[in-house]
């Protein structure tokens, strides 16, 4: 039987099953995304001439990178890094903090159903606006400075942790928890027994990460007035002074990787 | 958890006193940085402003509602542009992503020594930096438009998706590749046999994840003159044309929550 | 055919796993590695296709001294020995057919296998092997939709296919229960007696190399301390080897199991 099988087989080319098994449905795929392509490539318009002039520039520019120019606006500079760095640190303890108490009422194992939905709006309503969308109506609600950008800054982060920690308390182990559940504690103090030592390294994870970002996020909510390096470095484009903004751009990049490196090290401690 | 001895009986400790003590003092160096902090962002605050926000937010909301329905057949192109630049953006990027993972993760990289770190650095460089200050960079360099802003995002990008492929690479298993490399294959057979079947799975993963972010980065693009609907959202704030500022908020939003529901639904269908 | 000279690796942290073993492998002969973990029985077979870089010593395959080829003649020689996994090995992600096909790298250039389109030859030959081993109607299904001893078919269908001369064998039923480990070692050294194929089996499991295998190698500390035939496989010779234990009950039990053996 299986025989006969083979010698169908012997001398049949062979040819690896497509992905999309349906050839109609998978020529069409193809053929759409072609024509989407063409189509958008079409619709960019292009200055090719306009593009070579810049090629200089942006040679320039890459020049920059190795003498810049921290000296000229020094004090400029100063500022803008010490207000990102400030509104980073200030929003963050707040974000954190608030976020918490929504983390835990947007967890469905933990929070009765009323609650769970308001938790829930607010982190929908926080992660589907963006920083700087949000930064403008801030900025244009409290006017100019660094609050708009603390305000902006502490939002994203509560939409970002809570929904993390949500999850992360939506998938922790039951039987733990239920244990200390068992043993007659009140409410808070299984929160604190049961449920808090399971989430807590991957919330100071959590923590570190949005940190690293918020001080990325700082570095433009100044584009639109909300304080922070970014009006200064949006001022060092305008005037085409590429030393100081390839100075601004090597400390922005420096610190991430500070940060970076130190959410590590705590991460690794934590766990 | 040390238990200690105290007046001959045994008391139980959570931490030990040097323990606590080094505990407390930490709180009250983060509480103190938090306070100088918040000082910092108060001094530069117009607190007249603030107290007046509530009446201020809401003028702005009853200028703002209803939003100018109308408006919308001018957003048509707005649109389009701007899901040209994160598509676009994101296949430039992904394109440009997977040599450079390759060569940052250790068990593929030629050299440890001198082409790793060069990876590294640009990964971290271009991820470090939001893809506005990109666009305000490419803005400079080789003028506004649609052209910049996909250069933008695909430079944003790259850092981002190279980061977590060479996660993936580094997080291979190393059995499948040796039994490739036991059958005589050649470097470039090992890698299309034995490697990239592996990543594959994180490769679309990142794809879809990338070009969900980047619809919402490259909304806001626009602001600083680099081409899709945030260009509309600009001028229209430049006017206080409230109304149509709604309507694009509006639009944004549907934008991302549509992108949001994309993205489930292709990772849902690869993995 | 195969012949080991005074191959030696030690390994950056100064341990030594093979001590300056010689051992001869005549064609044709199907030999067991035994020896306790760590003994360096995984270092040997993998310093014989240089997964793993013999510190000194030499490999001499058919008068070809393995250790100094460049890397264009080593891939050629790769191709003489097909390989066998403890964990399998497969690339999960592919299909049997391309699993098995693999095999064939060695052989076809690069835009050949990257498009999948393999001689007709390699493809036929495939199938035989698919039907040999009773996976035919598996060969459009992914690897990691198989159970173990099915995808340990398929890797000895992979290592078959490149026509090999040797045969290198790790742990080939580490991962399988005791009857399907039966049913693999079988199938192992019947292809090998079909095909007249030499094979070294790196196996912990003493009583199932007994059962199958003529010779046996036993490896302690990267040195031979026994090469013989099964039967002169003692408890004393075991003691050398694993060291102190009650060996008997070991023994016996494989006389049980060949009982049973000729008993289904």
């Amino acid at each position: 039987m299986s025989h006969r099988e083979l010698d169908d087989m012997l001398g049949t080319g062979w040819r690896k099953p497509h992905f999309v098994r349906n050839p109609v449905l998978r020529w069409g795929l193809i053929a759409g995304f072609v024509a989407y392509l063409i189509a958008a490539y079409m619709t960019i318009e292009v200055d090719w001439g306009r593009v070579y002039e810049g090629l200089d520039r942006g040679w320039q520019f890459v020049l920059a990178f190795t003498k810049p120019d921290f000296v000229s606006r020094a004090g400029d500079i100063w500022e803008g890094l010490l207000e990102s760095i400030v509104m980073t640190v200030a929003a963050s303890v707040v974000g954190i903090l608030i976020s918490i108490p929504i983390g835990l009422g947007a967890a469905r194992n933990i929070a009765p159903l009323p609650v769970y939905v308001i938790c829930r709006g607010i982190v929908a309503v926080s992660r589907a606006l963006q920083e700087i969308i949000v930064a403008i109506l801030l900025v244009a609600i409290f006017g100019f400075g660094p609050l708009a950008g603390f305000l902006t800054l502490s939002f994203a982060t509560i939409g970002f942790l809570s929904k993390l920690l949500a999850e992360d308390i939506e998938s922790m182990d039951k039987v733990q928890a239920e244990a200390i559940k068992a043993s007659g504690a009140k409410w808070m103090q299984w929160i604190n027994y049961g449920v808090q030592p399971q989430v807590m390294p991957r919330l100071v994870g959590l923590s570190m990460y949005r940190i690293d970002i918020n001080f990325r996020e700082s570095a433009i909510l100044g584009l639109v007035g909300a304080g922070g390096i970014g009006a200064t470095l949006n001022t060092a484009f305008d005037r085409y002074e590429y030393d100081t903004a390839a100075a601004i751009l090597i400390l922005i990049i420096g610190i991430v990787m500070t940060l970076e490196y130190l959410s590590g090290v705590i991460r690794a401690r934590v766990q | 958890m040390p238990v200690l001895e105290k007046e001959g009986t045994q008391v139980w400790r959570r931490r030990t006193r040097g323990e606590a003590l080094w505990r407390w003092f930490g709180w009250l160096i983060g509480v103190a940085v938090f306070a100088v902090c918040w000082q910092q962002i108060s001094a530069s605050t117009t607190w007249f402003f603030v107290w007046d926000a509530p009446r201020i937010a809401d003028d702005i909301w009853t200028r703002a509602t209803p939003p100018r329905w109308e408006y919308i057949t001018q957003l048509g192109r707005p649109i389009w542009d701007t899901l040209n630049i994160a598509t676009l953006g994101t296949l430039i990027a992904l394109f440009l992503a997977v040599p450079v993972a390759f060569l940052a993760a250790r068990n593929t990289t030629p050299s440890t020594l001198f082409v790793r770190p060069i990876a590294l650095l640009i990964i971290v460089s271009t991820r470090s930096i939001n893809s506005l200050i990109w666009a305000l960079l490419l803005i400079a360099i080789i003028g506004p438009g649609v052209f910049a802003g996909v250069i933008a995002i695909a430079i944003r990008s790259i850092g981002f998706c190279a980061k977590l492929l060479y996660e993936a690479i580094e997080e291979i298993d190393h059995g499948q590749v040796e039994a490739i490399t036991a059958t005589g294959a050649s470097r470039w057979q090992v890698m299309a046999y034995g490697i990239v079947p592996q990543i594959m799975p994180a490769f679309a993963g990142v794809a879809v994840f990338r070009w969900d972010i980047n619809i919402r980065e490259s909304t806001v693009l626009g602001l600083v003159g680099a081409g899709g609907i945030g260009l509309q959202l600009s001028s229209s704030l430049n006017v206080l044309a409230w109304p149509q500022v709604s309507l694009i908020l509006l639009v944004i939003l549907g934008a991302v929550v549509i992108s949001e529901w994309v993205s489930a639904k292709v990772r849902g269908a690869i993995i | 055919m195969l012949r080991l000279q005074k191959l030696t690796k030690t390994y950056k942290t100064g341990d030594q796993a093979l001590k300056a073993i010689d051992l001869e492998v005549p064609k044709g002969q199907v030999l067991a590695l035994i020896g306790p973990s760590g003994a360096g029985k995984s270092t040997m077979i993998r310093c014989i296709n240089r997964l793993v870089e013999p510190s000194s010593g030499g490999v001499l395959l058919d008068d070809t001294d393995l250790t100094r080829l460049g890397a264009g003649a080593l891939r050629r020689a790769r191709r003489e020995m097909g390989m066998i996994f403890q964990e399998y090995a497969l690339v999960e992600r592919l299909t049997v057919m391309e699993n098995v096909l693999s095999g064939r790298l060695g052989y076809v250039g690069f835009w050949r296998s990257f498009l999948r389109r393999y001689p007709q030859s390699d493809v036929d030959e495939a199938f035989r092997l698919l039907d040999r081993v009773g996976l035919l109607h598996m060969a459009d299904k992914r690897a990691d939709e198989l159970s173990g001893g099915q995808r340990q078919r398929v890797g000895i269908c992979r290592a078959l296919i490149q026509n090999p001369k040797l045969l290198l064998v790790d742990e080939p039923t580490a991962s399988l229960d005791p009857k399907t480990s039966r049913q693999i070692m079988r199938l192992i050294t019947e292809l090998c007696r079909e095909r007249g194929l030499a094979a070294i089996i790196n196996i912990h499991d003493v009583a199932l190399a007994q059962m199958f295998v003529p010779r046996i190698v036993g490896l302690r500390f990267g040195e031979i301390v026994f090469d013989g035939l099964p039967t002169a496989l003692t408890p004393e010779k075991l003691t050398e080897i694993y060291g102190e234990e009650d060996w008997e009950a070991t023994i016996e039990a494989v006389e049980d199991d060949e009982d049973i053996e000729a008993a289904e």
